[in-house]
């Protein structure tokens, strides 16, 4: 069920002339869809007229299931959300649950929070850039890529136990403090990841292959991405300078010092290039955090087991490795959500493949694809 | 003679040597059991693990395990993620699309039982057993990718005990426990709660 030929059918151009049209299934489980993603195209020789993505796959009804958990028991249901970025999901919910409830959070653990969300971030955008680089035929990234990915996991098992479901942002706080000995090692990833990324830089983007492959290949432009809602890396390689943690900014961020990459071209290789550009800056956000925190309590005092806010709703995002990842939540006043909706920053990213697909060969789809960085956790929910 | 010790075999050296006597079974068993290509069928979160198991760090490769996406070149079918109604009709097409001999391993709870999406959802297969005969379960949310790197030698030790005639195939189900020092090893058929083999 990777790539069949599902139809053809006699299709005439505008000059009077008779083409076959070739409809061309691909997915739900291929290598290149980036989880479960099916993509029907219909191609006239190599060239996509129209691809359809057809999403749903993964469906779990994670919001529905909210409806019938605690505040609390709602946590570890938004790590599978987003599973290469779970802190994402974690935190923009315990954001949200904390506007509804007016729950105050202690400095240090905003600081925790920052750092393992930064962390994500250059993990994320790992995963991103290796498996982009590995769609385009260039498999010795991804494994370069995921050799960073792997150290930061690292650091998070000796953080919170887990490798990739931390359940470690909960409303209130986070769930442990720094180990001993975790701020050096994450100090000394910051240092050595720098270098890691310049060679990567010079590796692929350097690449005269890639820029054939990338350059000018699903060109976004800026006004489309924002019509669109596009966020994140998405919108940002198209030039929008748009980044919540520096123009709605929340947390601490306001403290730190660092810049906002953005693309200039929209297209494959300014979204890809701004993932590698962001991690620079997480490693600034990350030093600059673990120099500034001081230390308190990473919780706070006198929360309620049960939490049941007042009646009302609250909506609240934050950047996430995929762009604004929002949670909205409407409380009855019982222990648990009337309803969750989460505002999906990679279904908004998803919804361009068929316009930026169009007119490129079959095999730039899945390079677009790659480029838009889909996780169908949270694009199907 | 280390390839005529693991088959179990004698050398009959009275014939002049170089014959080698072993029954059919042993001989297929073993040369099934070396280089188990894994078809990844990962559809959420454990995908990260089934791909972090084949990469730098655990390298499955050693054990002669390669991510083939490509049923028809595949031995064993790694179902790593949570499976809804909408994909289940795509999972069991892709087994049946593999060449015999072949066998699935459930990694993780959600393709063990539905995991953390058993209650209070619409839209979720509970366990992947419920349409493939699944040889061995790997409990964990995610697990590790060691574990599935046990999964795999688990499933050589099963192996070893087939046959290649039809009516023996199947003849039980490995469950990986939770914690190590359980002993555990393969169990007949009729042992397992859910009889394990017609399902």
């Amino acid at each position: 069920m990777g790539l069949t030929v599902e139809s053809r059918e006699c299709i005439e151009t505008p000059e009077g002339g008779v083409v076959e049209e070739l409809v061309v299934n691909i997915g739900p489980s291929h290598p290149s869809t980036h989880g479960v993603c099916r993509v029907i195209a219909h191609l006239d020789g190599e060239i996509v007229t129209r691809a359809e993505p057809v999403i749903g796959y993964l469906h779990r009804g994670i919001e529905k299931m909210a409806e019938n958990r605690t505040y609390l028991q709602v946590v570890p249901l938004t790590d599978r959300l987003d599973y290469v970025g779970s802190m994402y999901a974690n935190w923009a919910y315990c954001r949200a649950v904390e506007r509804l409830a007016g729950i105050r959070v202690p400095e240090r653990a905003e600081y925790l929070r920052v750092v393992v969300c930064e962390l994500q971030r250059i993990a994320s955008h790992m995963m991103s850039i290796g498996s982009a680089a590995a769609d385009s035929g260039a498999a010795t990234m991804f494994i370069y890529a995921f050799d960073q990915r792997e150290r930061i996991i690292e650091l998070f098992e000796a953080l919170c136990g887990a490798r990739l479901t931390y359940n470690y942002v909960r409303p209130g706080g986070v769930s442990f403090d720094l180990p001993d000995g975790w701020t050096e090692t994450a100090l000394d990833f910051c240092r050595t990841h720098r270098e890691a990324l310049n060679e990567m830089d010079r590796l692929y983007f350097g690449n005269v292959i890639t820029r054939g492959r990338l350059k000018g290949v699903g060109v976004l432009s800026a006004d489309d991405a924002v019509a669109w809602g596009a966020s994140g890396p998405v919108a940002r390689g198209s030039g929008v300078n748009w980044d919540l943690r520096k123009h709605d900014t929340y947390s601490v961020y306001p403290r730190f010092d660092f810049d906002v990459p953005t693309g200039s071209n929209g297209d494959c290789y300014d979204r890809t290039r701004v993932r590698l550009y962001e991690c620079y800056e997480s490693c600034r956000i990350v030093e600059q955090a673990l120099a500034q925190m001081e230390p308190g309590p990473i919780r706070t005092s006198g929360m309620p087991r049960l939490l049941a806010p007042r009646p009302g709703d609250a909506y609240d995002h934050i950047e996430s490795a995929r762009g604004s990842l929002g949670v909205y939540l409407v409380s009855d006043g019982s222990v648990r959500p009337y309803r969750m909706k989460v505002r999906s920053p990679a279904f908004c990213n998803l919804a361009l493949l068929p316009m930026l697909a169009e007119g490129h060969m079959l095999s730039d789809l899945v390079v677009i694809l790659g480029s838009l960085d889909p996780v169908f956790g949270e694009v199907d929910r | 003679m280390a390839l005529v010790d693991r088959l179990g075999t004698a050398l009959d050296t009275g014939q002049g040597g170089g014959i080698i006597l072993t029954s059919v079974d042993a001989l297929a068993n073993w040369s099934r059991g070396k280089s188990l290509w894994a078809m990844p069928m990962g559809t959420a979160c454990c995908a990260m693990e089934l791909i972090a198991a084949s990469f730098n760090k655990f390298d499955f490769d050693r054990h002669g395990t390669f991510p083939r996406p490509d049923p028809r070149h595949t031995d064993v079918m790694v179902v790593a993620g949570t499976i809804t109604r909408k994909m289940a009709p795509a999972v069991k097409r892709l087994y049946e699309q593999m060449a015999d001999p072949k066998w699935v391993i459930a990694m993780g709870n959600c393709a063990v039982s539905g995991g953390i999406f058993y209650y209070d959802t619409y839209s979720v297969v509970r366990g992947v057993d419920e349409f493939l005969p699944v040889d061995v379960y790997i409990a964990g949310c995610p697990p590790r990718p060691e574990s599935l790197q046990d999964a795999v030698l688990r499933l050589r030790e099963r192996i070893a005990t087939e046959s290649i005639s039809p009516d023996r195939r199947r003849e039980g189900v490995l469950t990986l426990p939770l914690s190590g020092d359980i002993s555990f090893g393969v169990r007949p058929g009729g042992d397992t709660p859910d009889g394990g083999d017609d399902r």
